[in-house]
């Protein structure tokens, strides 16, 4: 009896590590920034290039920054979720325009609406890279502090706001 | 700081100029020990968008930024370890195409020499309990009987 147990216990193993590694997410990897303070930046805004903002200017709040350009396509499929957000008014989102073109991405907030309080023109992706951006879209949560409290890579979707981001971001500003 | 934005922004318009359309053609430095240099610290790194290429081998444009970044690095003399920390504290550990041994990569570098080595204990006992070579047992009287049947069966008349 013994030697059926034991070759049925090793595929029962087998098994259940496949069936955690189908639910696994390899393109999502874990940020090293998370619970570090945010990197800080200094950028010009995408609608007034003379104007600069710096996560000094951003201090003392709650706040999100969300990663977007006008070539990423997901970004599209995301950014409808982000409109309905900024609706809530619960948290002030922040965008970092990655490695776009200045006027598409003007053209794209007048077309599908514009979440962002400010976005910042990151032409080069450097604070992109200091983000640790991989693939856009990604969004941070930002608190007080100026800590990042959580990173979600790929398009927020509402079900992340809902479960997620709105009691998280309760959370910190209580 | 504000000096490499505004060049980088004088060279992006130069190039913009001259040939629109051609960003991932990657300045190459015009030094090719530097090119060299630079190859050999983007072959430690992972590209994180195609996962199992290095950031030498890949065609992102991830890794053309992250090649710049690292060709600009050493052309300020940074060291190749201060470029692999630089690396590691954005995007991690996974970064690193050969991880750094640390407790949460241990498993990934001792976990094949555990197994192997409970592969190895596993067969040694096996090997030990086994009877000792089934031919070398003397035959039971059954298997005597058997065998003189057998025998005397070859031989007797149908």
């Amino acid at each position: 009896m013994k030697r059926y147990f034991i070759p049925l216990g090793v595929f029962a193993v087998l098994l259940a590590f496949l069936a955690i590694g189908l639910r696994l997410k390899p393109r999502e990897l874990p940020s090293p920034l998370v619970g570090k303070p945010a990197p800080a930046f200094k950028l010009p805004t995408l609608d007034a290039p003379s104007r600069s903002m710096s996560t000094q200017d951003l201090r003392g709040q709650v706040w999100v920054l969300n990663v977007w350009a006008s070539w990423c396509v997901a970004c599209r499929e995301e950014h409808a979720v982000l409109v309905e957000m900024a609706k809530l008014k619960i948290v002030p989102i922040y965008g970092l325009n990655y490695k776009d073109q200045r006027a598409d991405a003007l053209g794209w907030l007048e077309r599908f609406g514009n979440p962002y309080l400010a976005s910042l023109f990151d032409a080069e992706g450097l604070v992109g890279i200091d983000y640790g951006v991989y693939g856009v879209p990604e969004t941070f949560v930002i608190d007080k502090a100026g800590l990042i409290r959580r990173k979600f890579i790929g398009p927020v979707t509402a079900q992340m706001v809902r479960d997620e981001i709105v009691p998280l971001v309760a959370r910190l500003n209580s | 700081m504000m000096s490499t934005l505004r060049s980088v922004v004088a060279m992006l318009l130069a190039a913009a100029s001259s040939y629109a359309g051609a960003a991932e053609a990657a300045p190459l430095a015009a030094d090719p020990a530097l090119e060299a240099r630079v190859m050999r610290v983007a072959d430690e790194l992972r590209c994180l968008v195609c996962q199992n290429e290095t950031i030498a081998a890949s065609q992102a444009d991830l890794a053309v930024d992250l090649r710049q970044q690292i060709r600009t690095k050493l052309a300020q003399n940074e060291s190749e370890t201060q470029i692999l920390d630089f690396m590691v504290q954005r995007y991690g550990d996974f970064v690193r195409y050969r991880p750094a041994m640390n407790p949460t990569t241990a498993l990934l570098w001792l976990g094949p020499f555990v197994l192997l080595a409970l592969a190895a204990f596993v067969l040694a006992k096996t090997i030990r309990r086994r009877p000792a070579d089934a031919a070398s047992l003397p035959l039971t009287d059954a298997e005597n009987r058997r065998l003189a049947q057998l025998l005397n069966e070859g031989t007797a008349p149908p």
